[in-house]
Order: C-alpha cells, then structure tokens, then sequence
C-alpha cells in the first residue's frame, strides 16, 4: 500500500458501544463527527509530499477531426513532468465503457462531443499543469454535428461511430441508435376502438446534470511492484478496476483502489472520469498524481441525465378506465454509449407508470448524437417517463370530467397487476393508498407569505427581488405518483459481496464490516453497522475502507445497495453467527441442554435462547478465536428482454412514490415559488427512519429542481455546452425549497432482506410532474417540456 | 510572495504563494487546513466559506494576499470558536480581540469519537442534516454566524442566511432542523 507520506486514507471507524441501535433505528453516522469537525477526507483532499496534479486538455468542438497535436511547447515549461497523447497509451485496449467500450481513453484522429479528453499534463503546481495544457496546440477539422433524430437518423448521417459491432449493433434500425426496446402485449390498436376518449401529448426533457458538490478527483500512487494504488470517488470501485487495469496492462491485483470520500454521486460517477488519467501519469512521470476537476470541468467530465422527446397516446372509457395506452421515447445518449441501453430498458419497461394497462405499445430508443454523453442519474429512464404519463393522466381524467387523483386511484396497480413486460408485481404496490395519504395531507394556509407582520417577500415568487407582494400570484396544487425499479434488471448477475469478522478486542465482542460498497452520502455504513448490531448482538462496530481487496460490493446505483450490500452483511453476519455458535457448542455445549436443542440467538453480548435464557457470554464464547466470513450474496435472478416484444420478467422489485405539489405563481413575471412538495413513500422497512426520510426529501428536491431550473444548454447548431458553472445552471438553493413533509408506509417485500425496499429514486420520479401539474393548475398553460421557465408562462418563450 | 495571518487563532505563514491563488488554495493546499471544501471556484455553493475578521466569506473569492495580518476562522476550528464566544443575553459575538485570545487544539481522536463539538456541529449529526458532508463545513460556518447574530431566527431568516450555501444531498429540511435544534438548545438553559 502507499507510504506515510499519502495524507487522506480512509481508516476504520469504529462506533463505540455507547452507540445503540440496530434496523429500524435512526442511528447517527459513523462518520458524522469527521464530516462537521472537517477531519473527513474527501477524494480532492488526498494529498502526498511530492505529488505532481494533472490536468487534463479538453476538445473545444463537438464533433471534429484531429489533424494535429503538437505538444512541444507544453512539454518546454518548467515544471511540467510529462504531456500524454493518445499515442502515449500502452497497450492495445484504449478505451473503456461500462456496457459498451467505444469511450477512448484520449481522443484517437476524432472527437466527438465537447470536452472530450485529448491530452494529458503533470506539473509540480495544478496551475502549471492548466497552463501548460493551454500551450497544447491541437489542430481540428470540424465535421457536421449530429444533435436530434432527424440529423442522426438522416439517409446520409455522419455516423458517430464508424464500424460498431457490439451486441445491441445487430438489432438497432440505424447504427446512430445505441439500442432499442419495443414492449408490445395484448392489442393496443383495438383496444383504442373501445376508447371514449382519446389523449396524446408530445412532452420534452431537458438534460439535468447531477451535480453532485465534491468534485471528480482522486490520487494516483505508483509502487514499488510496478502497480498503482488509487484512491478516488466512484460508484463502483470494481467496475472501474475493470475498466482501469486493461488500459494501463497491469494485472487487476496490481491496481490495488480505495474508495476515498465522496461528496455525493447521484449516478455521475458510475463511469469512469479521471481514473485512468491519474494512472497513466503516475506510472509515466513515477510520482504520485492527484487529479481534481474545477466546476467547469465537472459539467464535461461527467455524463448527465438523458434529455428526451416523448411521444404518448392514452385511451379511456366513460368510467374512467384506461384501455391503452402508445408511446415513442426517445432519449439522447449523446457521443458514447455509457448506461444507455439499460436507460432504454428502464424507459421502456416502465413507461406506463404504476398502472393496470393491458394493451401497450411501447418503443424507446437511446441515439448516439454529438452532444455530450448521458448515462445514469438517479432515476435513470424512469423519470422521463414518469413527467410524460403524468400529464398524460391529468389529460385524461379532466377528458372525462374525473377528479384527477381519483382517477389515478381507479386504475393504480396493486401486487398481483401483470407489468407491460410480462412480469407480475409480486409484492406490495400500494399506489392507491399513497395517493390517499398525499391527499389527505393539510394544504398550506392560502397567501402563507402574511403574517401579524405583514408581508415576508422571502415567502413569494421572486422572493428577496421583491417583485411582488401578492398581486398577480396564483396558487395551484398538483398530484403525481411514479413507479421504479430496484436492482441491476435484465438478467444482470447483481451480487455484492461482504466481510465479517468477530472476535473480543479489550475484552468486548467487536464486530468488523468490510465491504467494497460506495458509501457516496446514502448512509450505508450507518446501516451496516445497524445490520451487525441487530445480527451478532454487538455493541461495537467497526466499519473497514471500502477497497478492492475484498469481493465486488456492485454499484452504488439503482437503489440497490441497501438491499443488495445490506444484504450481503446479513447473510455474513448469519454465517458468522452459525460459526461462533458451533465454537459456543464445542467450548460449552455441555453445560446447558439448549445448546443442542434450542434456536440461539446473540443479543446483547450474549447467547440467549429463542425463549431469552442466557447461555453464554460472547466474550467467553470467543475467547482466543475470531470468527471471519466472506461470502457472495444474490437477489432473485432476472431476464433480459425479449428485444422484439419486450417480455421478460427483467426487475427484482419496484419502488413506489407519490407528491403532491403547491405552487404560487406570480403570473406577470412567470415566476413560481414552490411553497410545499409533500411525499409519501412506501419503504418496505426503514431500516433507518431519519435516512429514509433525508433520502426521499433530497430525491425529492432534485426533482423539482429539473421542473423550475436546472438544465445543461446544449447549442443547438454546434452542440456546445453554454451553461457550464454553477452561475448558468441553477441548483435550488434553501431559498427556493419549499417545506418537504413526508409519511412513510412500510409494507414488507417478503423477498428482500427485513422487507426493505431501495428507497432513494422513487422520490425523484413523481416530484417532477407533480410540480409541472400544480404550474399548470395554476397557469392554466399546457406546459409540456420541463424545466419550465419564466418565457413558458408569460407567453415570451422564443421557441 | 508571503503571507502573515491568522488561522483559527493560530499565527500561520505561508510561503511561495501565487499572487493568483486564493485563500482557499492556500487554507487547503499550503496550510493542510482541507475542511474548508472547493465544489465551483467562483463564490456559488459556499461549500469554501470561512470567517474572515468574524465576516463569512467565500475563501474561493479571497486573494490570498487580502488575508495579510488578518483573522481567518474554519470549519477546522469552529468548536474553539464557538465555545470560546462569550454570549451574555442578546449581545452575543466575538470580538477581534477576543479572537486572537484562544487557539485551536487538535484531537487525537481519529474517528472524532469525544471531540468536542459546536452546538451547531452536534446539531447536524442529530438532525440527519449530514449526509455526503461536503457541503457540511461550509454550511457549519454559516449557520454558526447566523446564530451568532439572531439566536432565534425564523424559518425564513435561517433560508435567507443560507442561501449562499448549495446542498445536493438532503433537500435542506434537515438542515432546517439541526439550524432550529441548535437555536432551541442556545436558548435552553445551562445543562439542559
């Protein structure tokens, strides 16, 4: 591993035994105390005595081809170690990807997207290194640029990419389309004779980013064996070794990586950003390199959320029953393929929303374009769909005279309803109930800004501008709910691997957690400690680094870590309790009948029977011996989907959530204030109540920050990013965030450890729509693309 | 060039230091000071926010030349501050001098376990206010400050003040609850 002189290495934390709490209490964070007292070290805190900073050179264009890189005069400047092109690279495999691998590790005689990788600089100060990659001089030959369907599926397109012949290159109707899924069950065409009424909607989905606050960053530390150890923030650490190792020609074993502090993630750091880089210049130049990405180079170094045009038709009859339902959704992958054919399988798979619709039709398709690359964000597929089919069922309840939430109610699916796929819900899905609990939530008091006091501007739409004190303000509420998957779907083998150890330190029994889980802010080392605590009846937990050398722990992804990692750590924890119970039989089986006849548990420190008998202190139990399991756990299996009717029983379980949205709107100036955006969500089992809820209120945020005003603005004519700071592209701020109450049900999923179910998407889905609904509630506007801008609602917008 | 300030009570030097670099650069890169956090370099998420002579600035928009001779407060050392800071009823604040009167003391703690901690700091870790953490330092001074100043701010006092301060994790109710949590402990009696 590295020498002393690394500063930042993430160390064990240990809760002591003062700590109380095992599942379904709200437990504080282990790291809690180093994350307020400043002493947590983030991956863009590591810091070594000699290390060199990379910096990495960056297309200006979108779409071009490279005619020349000259690198001499970057090379010339004192204190520049090394300047890497794509000629630089060692060995065959140049590029990476998680799905498909055509991302190029530096751009090879092409780009093709802005701000895509072409060289790289080390230099002994980051601005020597900026600098001296401004001296790089690259010579491009700009090529048309490919931005929409039209221009990507054209007769005479340009294709993005020459030659394709990975797995989805076979069944896509143009090689500018990363993958395509159609869903087709029963008859959707029939079934539209028997509507009454008949509602489409043409819906579009800017491109949100995640924008998570701790940068893309990281050290590289070459060693003495010829390898490298990395420390960096990631989703994934064993996904990235996978990706790394090949580039750089080391064996795995020889890229030994530790999961560094993680300033958040929300799906942008399950690609690979300046991984490979810092290797490649730490074992060039021999010195340790850190790497760490400014705002502007974040809103380049990291895919963002799918934009999409959908298109719906919905169907019903006079009593409120859905008969139909068609759609086309197509979403931008932009210039690499990254999580794009599994967005599309997510898209499609649940573009009808937690309905019961038996005849569907479905096509969703992800393009290659020039724009910059989209891949997973929290969400991920589903939420486009979900904005679309909300208006959608507004539409069609007020086609009926129906009250909207009502009608939602009459056609929600429960456990039983059979998905457009083919596949049964199988545990809980209690849409209706949740729409019931939004509802019956008290309503803000109407004009909330007066009080005894007066008016508080902070309170009304532009707030501290004071544009308004309540004249030409409207209020509007608006309802939505939203279903998604939990898990890696598809056939995807999703396990996670876990560690446990117990043995007595100081003459008290500890238990270790190693796993190789992203821990990225979700609290899942709060939740593994609470697992050991409940499993082994320990006081004391440490928790290990998160690192490659333990097994695969999967993705910090897809709201699957607590069920999948966290059931990694039960499944450990009952081994190892098997394990010291059979040292408790051998030391003193003798002594007490029960421990040949009774079912055992540990608690408190102790073995105790089933009926509480106590027989045996763990202490004395593991005297001189420590107990050590590592093993594999797996959910329930999945199946890919058919890829011409898209049938298949591809998800492990649903998460279900509902918002309902209060708006104000000052009407002359488009302007909205969000005054309140309730949530309930059924959870399954909150494993920890103050988590749960400091998920579902951030997924909700992020929600309505996409429905008022975040959006990555790409040129339309040369696909150039324009908005790429923290000044052009707005993240709600506390001002702008209403009160987020939230009720939580748990219906367990028999499946899933405790019951639980992945809790942190399914607040994202529905607070979009939710928030467009109340807009339109109050706007009366028709409102169909999102973010909405002030231009929306007074009747300005340009286009 | 040389800089001569004061950081967390401390009397500090930096050397060799780029007229272009910041005080963040330098608090973070120069000092091993890292809790103060760089999220956008350009004054918009407040995640670098320090006290700068009592005044909450972004330390990313500070010359690091503008801090000569001058006082500098971080995340690093908020619980000194904070407990050093002499509150008698309403007129609370530090003064300058009074500032320059205590130091900072290191922990040997590497899990942090027994540290002591800002009410504010305690606040956070009770309420659920932390969670990637990243923005927590930032967010700790600048609530620390609001305090200071209105020991019992309104909710929408405790949005104005913050909102300098970007949060991507939590939705910002918690931190609502621990900013509430620490104002109501402020205001409870000794040992309560």
């Amino acid at each position: 591993m590295a020498d002393t002189r690394t500063t930042g290495i993430p160390f064990n934390v240990t809760q002591g035994s003062h700590t109380k709490g095992g599942i379904g209490e709200s437990t504080l964070r282990p790291d809690g105390t180093l994350k307020v007292t400043g002493e947590f070290a983030y991956s863009s805190d590591m810091w070594h005595e000699d290390m060199l900073w990379g910096q990495i050179l960056r297309s200006t264009v979108a779409h071009a081809e490279i005619v020349s890189i000259d690198t001499g005069e970057a090379l010339a400047t004192p204190g520049v170690y090394a300047v890497l092109t794509y000629d630089d690279l060692p060995t065959d495999v140049k590029n990476y990807g998680l799905e498909i691998q055509d991302t190029p590790v530096l751009a090879h005689g092409k780009v093709r997207h802005h701000g895509e990788p072409v060289a790289l600089v080390a230099a002994d100060h980051p601005e020597t290194a900026r600098r001296a990659a401004a001296k790089i001089k690259v010579e491009y030959r700009e090529l048309p640029v490919i931005t929409d369907e039209a221009s990507a599926t054209a007769p005479d397109a340009i294709l993005v990419h020459e030659g394709r012949d990975d797995h989805h290159s076979g069944h896509v109707p143009h090689p500018n389309v990363v993958h395509r899924q159609p869903i087709v069950r029963g008859d959707a065409a029939a079934a539209a004779e028997r509507a009454d009424v008949i509602v489409t909607g043409d819906y579009t989905f800017g491109m949100q980013d995640q924008a998570f606050l701790g940068p893309e960053s990281g050290l590289a530390v070459p060693a003495e064996d010829g390898g490298v150890d990395l420390y960096v923030a990631t989703q994934w650490l064993h996904s990235d070794l996978k990706q790394i190792a090949p580039v750089l020609g080391l064996p795995e074993d020889k890229v030994r990586m530790t999961l560094a502090g993680v300033g958040g993630a929300f799906g942008g750091r399950e690609d690979l950003s300046m991984q490979i880089h810092a290797c490649l210049l730490a074992l060039r130049t021999g010195k340790p390199v850190k790497i760490v990405y400014n705002r502007f180079e974040s809103f380049f170094g990291h895919v963002h959320r799918h934009p999409a045009k959908l298109h719906y038709e919905h169907g019903a009859t006079k009593d409120g029953r859905i008969t139909h339902m068609k759609c086309r959704i197509v979403l931008d992958g932009g210039a690499y393929a990254s999580a794009s054919p599994a967005v599309v399988g997510n898209a499609s798979s649940l573009s009808v929303g937690p309905y019961v619709i038996d005849d569907v039709d479905i096509e969703a398709v992800a393009l290659y374009t020039n724009n910059p690359p989209c891949g997973a964000m929290r969400g991920f597929g589903a939420v486009q769909a979900c904005f679309a089919y909300e208006a959608q069922m507004d539409k069609l309840a007020d086609a009926l005279g129906m009250d909207r939430v009502e009608f939602r109610q009459l056609n929600a699916m429960e456990q039983g309803t059979i998905m457009p796929t083919g596949q049964p819900v199988d545990s809980p899905a209690p849409v209706a109930e949740l729409l019931r609990r939004i509802k019956a939530m008290p309503l803000p008091p109407e004009r909330q800004w007066e009080s005894s006091e007066g008016s508080d501007v902070r309170q009304l739409p532009g707030g501290l501008s004071n544009t308004t004190h309540g004249e030409g303000v409207v209020r509007g509420v608006g309802y939505a709910v939203g279903i998604k998957n939990v898990g890696f779907s598809e056939g995807f083998d999703d396990y996670s691997t876990a560690r446990v150890r117990m043995e007595v330190i100081n003459g008290e029994p500890v238990a270790t957690v190693h796993t190789a889980m992203a821990e990225v802010g979700q609290g899942g080392v709060t939740v593994h400690a609470q697992i050991a605590r409940t499993e082994l009846g320990v006081a004391q937990v440490t928790i290990h680094p998160a690192d490659t050398q333990v097994g695969s722990a999967g993705s910090t992804s897809a709201s699957r870590q607590t069920y999948v990692t966290g059931g990694a750590v039960k499944n450990a924890c009952e081994l190892v309790r098997e394990k010291v119970l059979e040292i408790g039989r051998r030391k003193m089986g003798s002594y007490h009948p029960s421990w040949a006849t009774a079912e055992l548990l540990l608690e408190s420190g102790k073995v105790v029977t089933d009926g509480g008998e106590v027989l045996a202190d763990l202490v004395d139990v593991l005297e001189g011996e420590a107990v050590e399991v590592e093993e594999e756990w797996r959910h329930r299996p999945t199946e890919p989907f058919d890829l011409r009717t898209g049938q298949g029983n591809g998800h492990v379980q649903y998460s279900f959530a509902a918002h309902r949205a209060v708006v104000e709107v000052d009407t002359e100036l488009g302007l909205v204030k969000v005054i309140e955006l309730a949530c309930a969500q059924d959870v399954g089992k909150a494993l920890n109540p103050l988590s749960v809820i400091g998920q579902i209120q951030g997924g909700t945020l992020q929600g309505m920050g996409i429905a008022v005003m975040e959006e990555i603005v790409v040129d339309p004519v040369t696909a150039k990013v324009r908005n790429p700071s923290f000044t052009d592209y707005l993240l709600p701020t506390i001002l702008d965030t209403p009160t987020i109450p939230v009720d939580v049900l748990e219906l367990a999923d028999e499946h899933a450890p405790y019951g639980l179910r992945g809790i942190g998407e399914a607040p994202t889905l529905s607070s979009t729509p939710a928030v467009l609904a109340a807009i339109r509630n109050a706007t009366g506007l028709e409102l169909n693309r999102t973010p909405v801008r002030p231009e929306h609602l007074t009747g300005t917008a340009s286009a | 060039m040389r800089v001569n300030f004061t950081v967390n009570g401390r009397k500090q030097e930096a050397d060799d230091v780029w007229e272009g670099e910041s005080l963040l650069y330098v608090l973070r890169e120069r000092m091993g000071l890292p809790g103060s956090k760089n999220a956008c370099e350009q004054g918009e998420c407040g995640s670098c926010t320090v006290r700068l002579d009592g005044v909450p600035v972004c330390s990313c928009l500070v010359a690091a030349g503008q801090v000569e001779g001058r006082e500098v407060v971080t995340v690093e050392g908020l619980a000194d501050y904070a407990n050093n800071r002499s509150c008698a009823g309403s007129s609370c604040g530090t003064t300058l001098q009074e500032a320059q009167g205590w130091s900072a003391e290191g922990t040997d703690s590497q899990t942090g376990e027994g540290t002591e901690l800002a009410p504010i700091q305690q606040a956070f870790i009770d309420a659920g206010a932390v969670q990637c953490g990243f923005c927590t330092p930032g967010l700790l001074v600048a609530a620390d400050e609001m305090l200071e100043r209105n020991p019992n701010p309104s909710d929408a006092d405790i949005r104005e003040a913050l909102s300098g301060n970007l949060c991507r994790c939590t939705g910002y109710e918690k931190i609502m609850d621990a900013v509430r949590l620490a104002a109501a402990r402020q205001s409870e009696p000794e040992g309560v």
